[in-house]
């Protein structure tokens, strides 16, 4: 529905898919996102309290360190259902050379020519398994310091 | 006794009811803490040492009551960073390492870099971790890790150290020697400590004077002067003395909570 309906709006077609993409991953990571903004120990905020830290200090120093953890476990998952969102985005859409696209083609062949449509399997499986190492790198690199436990 | 300016802590008629359940926590306390003196609260649990304590340090409001900090408002004080805090746990930042979670008062006081680096090793030889600084917390001893927190305390030169049952969580021995280390600390820096505890050796061995609390609604049952002679030592704990302060300090608290203390 929002594919048929921003598709008539004149924008570029990979709107739409993004736009799903990205409505698939948004709630899980804004909601951990905030638990993990809330997740410092109290006792940590009464000492930069102590300290006459700003509001603006504790939410860079403490806040947000503290949150890093449920933020990347949140985009892990965040990052192979973003490609799970652009797939079924693509279906309804017009784009013909999308994955989405080749896997509706593959499809109606699948008796002639089963490989084709088990190698967009393939292809799309990939991509989530780059995408989720592409986050658990970026988080290697962020969060050098957490305790096994915490990551 | 000292002016009321110069005094490093000054209460009067300080009364804590939480609003929630209508707990009487603190009944008029008024007490006077000179400067450099090391001040023990002793009471069983949910007498509201703690919540006094927080109350000198602006964490928590009292109901009624004056608390003047070196002659200032608590507040006042906290804003002018005059407050080392240190509690049961050493929350440390497990982000940063033990050279950076010393720094971080430093980095909001606004020191440069370099000061901030002399400063930290400073702290880091005094508290004996030298060779930790780049240590993050959980590779740390709990002994270690309250160290740790002591130096963050101390890294600002802060007027009052407010310290929480901060070896609390530790076993016997290491608390016996951070004991002996806080004495050598607060010797070194002439800082005015106050200290709350639920051990009578510890408040006995530490203080210069202890004020034992009774619970509900908490007030000031009485103030036991502890005259053993400086620097105290690990013998200090077998002097017939040590054992009649303690003596004397158990009865009092005895006296006023007969159930709560064994």
């Amino acid at each position: 529905m929002v594919v048929i309906w921003l598709g008539g709006k004149g924008l570029p077609v990979w709107v739409p898919v993004a736009v799903i993409a990205a409505y698939l991953t948004f709630f899980p990571v804004a909601i951990n996102t905030l638990r993990g903004l809330d997740s410092a120990q109290p006792r940590a905020l009464e000492l930069m309290r102590s300290y006459a830290a700003s509001p603006w200090e504790t939410l860079w120093k403490v806040k947000l360190p503290a949150s890093l953890p449920y933020v990347f476990s949140a985009l892990k998952v965040a990052a192979t259902a973003s490609v799970v969102g652009a797939i079924i985005g693509e279906l309804p859409s017009s784009i013909q050379d999308g994955l989405g696209g080749a896997i509706l083609n593959f499809n109606q062949y699948y008796s002639i020519d089963p490989a084709a449509l088990w190698a967009t399997n393939i292809v799309a499986a990939t991509l989530g398994i780059a995408f989720f190492l592409a986050v658990v790198l970026v988080e290697k690199l962020v969060v050098r310091a957490a305790p096994e436990h915490v990551a | 006794m000292s002016t009321e300016a110069a005094a490093a802590v000054s209460l009067a008629g300080v009364t804590k009811i939480f609003e929630r359940g209508q707990t009487h926590a603190l009944d008029e306390i008024d007490l006077e803490i000179a400067p450099g003196e090391l001040v023990s609260l002793i009471g069983p649990s949910g007498c509201g040492k703690s919540t006094l304590l927080r109350i000198i340090g602006d964490l928590v409001e009292p109901t009624r009551g004056t608390v003047l900090v070196g002659g200032k408002s608590a507040h006042q004080a906290r804003l002018d960073r005059d407050y080392g805090m240190v509690f049961q746990e050493a929350v440390l930042y497990d982000w940063r390492t033990v050279a950076k979670n010393i720094a971080l008062p430093l980095e909001l006081a606004g020191w440069d870099r370099s000061r901030r680096t002399d400063r930290v090793k400073e702290m880091v030889e005094l508290v004996e971790l030298a060779g930790f600084e780049g240590h993050h917390p959980w590779q740390l001893s709990g002994g270690m890790q309250m160290r740790v927190a002591i130096a963050r305390a101390l890294s600002f030169d802060p007027k009052l150290l407010l310290m929480d049952e901060p070896f609390g969580a530790l076993d016997e021995m290491t608390r016996e020697r951070l004991n002996l280390e806080l004495l050598r600390i607060w010797e070194a820096s002439r800082s005015t400590v106050v200290f709350v505890t639920h051990s009578i050796t510890e408040a006995v061995f530490l203080s210069t004077r202890v004020v034992v609390m009774s619970p509900r609604p908490g007030r000031v049952a009485g103030v036991v002067e502890i005259d053993l002679p400086h620097p105290r030592t690990a013998d200090t704990r077998e002097e017939p003395r040590y054992f009649e302060l303690a003596t004397q300090l158990r009865e009092l608290l005895r006296g006023r909570t007969a159930e709560a203390v064994h």
